[in-house]
């Protein structure tokens, strides 16, 4: 250092471009792996889509062939159209752990006795495995004693088998998974809460605004970045849908709960599964439906970043 | 090479006069992949791979047992990348993707061994793709209705051996308020075994593994009769609600209680039914019964088997354990009663003399003429298995939508088979 400020002629490029390459310094490893683990690996896949292979033998070239094939499956209303479906479902009923969240964490904000002790409660399902959570639930809706059919069996209802039932059983899951999702959504919705003025609650309580008004006018806005938080965290949570279906199901009955991520599975990895290629496809199209969005968020938060 | 196989040969011709193993200084590493993770064949192949280490001291023995679903899929990443030198699989057409891109080795030198071509004729079929041998079996077991005796009785029914007969009885067993079959199709394989027995029965062997061969349209009319007569047994009750929620080991509860009186089912589930109570004095076997007399009995047996790897680096001393692991002495001990539980592929073995092993043992060689098959999803290949067992699935629950389940596998059929 004593050197350098000495003779100041002898001063590195290093030295003399440190403000602009330290950032770029600290970002290198991030940038690394991303481009690695995650960029590089959006590219294979679309380059394996182009092929068939069994992973063991040949690669063959069939161009757009895996995509054609998907094509006729969504126009027969085969697996495919099943999966798609189920992701679309998954994509709106999982939306229902915002404003469930939000209502449990407006509950819970309050300052009783042995308040945290209920929020740690409430916050329990998000901790446990999800391996965990498709189980319980499995048992909660089994046909032969369960516990939903038991309660049903009160109010002189009929067994359902909502497993079992092609029309419910995708339902049926994504209670499973608004469960911890709920949980999560409710933990980012207390944090908000800490941060919303006071001042401005009471400067609209002098206003006259109370209950829902008060919600929707005062509150809600304040939480903005809760809920944007929120609805990410939802949407990418939505559209990699996997464990539960795989614990909970397997696809099953007779592939109607499928879900894009578990077919892609199936068809690539699974035990019966030798289609490379066909799974790669699926990916690639299960990505540019993230990617729409993704682009969304991305751009939403620029926008955000200029604004200040 | 074929020089180097001629002495090979030559060499197994002069020992086996002597009955002396032809390499017993072997040395080296040996390195062993193993999918019987549960404690009970755990055992059994530890304490087989101990003995033959015991035979050979100078050979450094390795045992990596994998869990048996998990290896299903890892197979695939070692014996590429990572091959050992002795590999657990399954035969017919599960074992074709690993032959065909070129990962398993050919050992049809083994099954020229005079000893061995006589000894394993029964399954030599079963591990032949393309005029080659690719593996042994070391055991397998066979398929059939086991029953509650007691309920038989109960109702004063008789094991059948004609459909009109399983048909009078199913009757008379919903009539009791009994479900004829218990079985939980949610992992798809089991209704794969209702259909084997189904099709096979009505339209036969050779024509069973046609469709599953792909030579035949699933919307013919003989396989719209083999649904025909599922259907009945369907229509009628005879199966349990909502199996598609169960898998095969949440099923047996059913039986165990008496609210179903049969299942069909593979050798293994004897072991679970006499653990949780029911004695064999309540427990019994028949072999399922003929539906089309015109054709001969065939049964599903699955042979599990070992194969050398073709990236594996000790060959001669991977050879060397596959003749002794079958091997008519291991081949008695390792199946017996206290370790598989199931029967020798050595025609120079006995038999343990279990009721169920004895039944199926004398079943498979003498009243099966018409073929053994190993399993639907192993004589189909994986994607058509797949396909098909979702579709039986569906047919179980809802019989009414035949013609579109069959319809979706016909065009699965024309795009697996090329």
């Amino acid at each position: 250092m004593t050197v350098s400020s000495d003779i100041p002629e002898a001063e590195s490029w290093f030295h003399r471009n440190q403000q602009r390459i330290a950032p770029w310094l600290f970002l290198a490893p991030g940038i690394l792996f991303f481009a690695v683990y995650v960029i590089a690996p959006v590219f294979q896949s679309f380059n394996l889509s182009l092929y068939e292979w069994d992973g063991l033998g040949e690669k063959t070239y069939v161009g757009m062939r895996n995509y054609e094939d998907l094509y006729w499956e969504y126009v027969d209303r085969d697996a495919f159209f099943t999966s798609l479906k189920n992701n679309v479902m998954w994509l709106f009923l999982y939306l229902l752990a915002i404003p469930a969240g939000l209502f449990i964490a407006l509950f819970l904000n309050q300052t009783v006795r042995g308040i945290r002790l209920y929020k740690s409660l409430f916050f329990f399902p998000f901790v446990i495995s999800q391996v965990v959570v498709g189980l319980v639930f499995t048992w909660f809706y089994d046909p032969s004693f369960g516990l939903l059919n038991t309660m049903l069996g009160w109010v002189g209802m009929g067994p359902i088998n909502v497993l079992g039932n092609e029309h419910l059983v995708t339902y049926g899951i994504v209670a499973a998974g608004l469960w911890p999702q709920t949980a999560y959504c409710m933990i980012l919705y207390l944090t908000g809460l800490n941060a919303v003025d006071p001042e401005q609650i009471e400067a609209g309580r002098l206003d006259g605004a109370k209950g829902w008004s008060m919600l929707w006018n005062i509150i809600l806005p304040q939480l903005r970045p809760a809920t944007f938080i929120a609805f990410v965290v939802t949407i990418i949570g939505a559209l990699r849908s996997f464990d539960l279906i795989s614990i909970m199901t397997q696809g099953g009955p007779f592939g109607s709960s499928r879900v894009l991520a578990y077919y892609m599975f199936e068809v690539a990895l699974s035990e019966y599964g030798f289609r490379m290629g066909y799974g790669a496809a699926i990916a690639v199209v299960l990505f540019l439906i993230m990617l729409c969005f993704i682009a969304y968020f991305l751009w939403s938060m620029y926008r955000e970043e200029k604004g200040h | 090479m074929l020089s180097k196989m001629k002495t090979t040969a030559a060499a197994v011709a002069v020992t086996s006069a002597f009955a002396v193993p032809a390499s017993a200084e072997l040395t080296g590493d040996l390195t062993i992949f193993l999918d019987t993770s549960n404690p009970a064949p755990r055992a059994t192949m530890e304490a087989m791979i101990a003995r033959f280490g015991e035979k050979h001291p100078d050979l450094a023995i390795e045992t990596t047992v994998i869990d048996r679903e998990a290896y299903k899929t890892q197979i695939r990443n070692f014996l590429t990348a990572n091959a050992p030198d002795v590999a657990t699989w399954y035969a017919a057409n599960r074992m074709r993707p690993y032959v065909e891109a070129g990962l398993f080795e050919d050992v049809s030198d083994l099954y020229a061994e005079p000893e061995i071509a006589e000894a394993l004729g029964s399954t030599k079929g079963a591990l032949t793709i393309d005029d080659k041998q690719w593996g042994v079996a070391y055991t397998y077991y066979q398929w059939g209705v086991y029953y509650r005796k007691d309920i038989f009785a109960e109702l004063g029914l008789s094991e059948p051996t004609t459909w009109e007969e399983e048909k009078a009885n199913c009757t008379k067993i919903v009539a009791s308020g009994r479900a004829c079959y218990t079985i939980g199709t949610k992992y798809l394989w089991t209704a794969g075994g209702w259909f084997d027995y189904m099709n096979m029965r009505t339209n036969g062997f050779d024509f069973h593994m046609d469709l599953a061969a792909g030579n035949v349209s699933w919307e013919d009319d003989r396989v719209k009769q083999t649904f025909m007569n599922w259907k009945e047994l369907i229509d009628m009750g005879g199966f349990i609600a909502d199996h598609q929620t169960y898998s095969w080991q949440e099923a047996l509860p059913f039986m165990v209680k008496g609210e179903a009186a049969a299942y069909l089912m593979g050798n293994f589930a004897v072991a679970p039914l006499r653990e949780a109570g029911l004695t064999d004095d309540q427990l019994d076997f028949y072999q399922f019964p003929t539906i089309n007399p015109d054709v001969a009995l065939s049964e599903d047996a699955p042979t599990d088997t070992f194969h050398i790897p073709a990236n594996a680096k000790n060959k001669e001393a991977a050879r060397e354990f596959l003749r002794f692991a079958t091997s008519a002495e291991e081949q008695t001990i390792i199946n017996n009663g206290k370790n598989l539980g199931q029967l020798p592929v050595n025609a120079a073995s006995s038999v343990d003399d279990d009721k169920f092993l004895q039944q199926g043992f004398k079943m498979l060689s003498t009243n099966s003429t018409g073929g053994v098959a190993q399993f639907w999803d192993r004589d189909a290949p994986a994607e058509m298995a797949k396909v098909s067992m979702e579709g039986f699935q569906e047919f179980m629950v809802k019989p009414g939508e035949l013609d579109k389940i069959l319809a979706k596998l016909e065009r699965a059929r024309g795009r697996i088979y090329k």
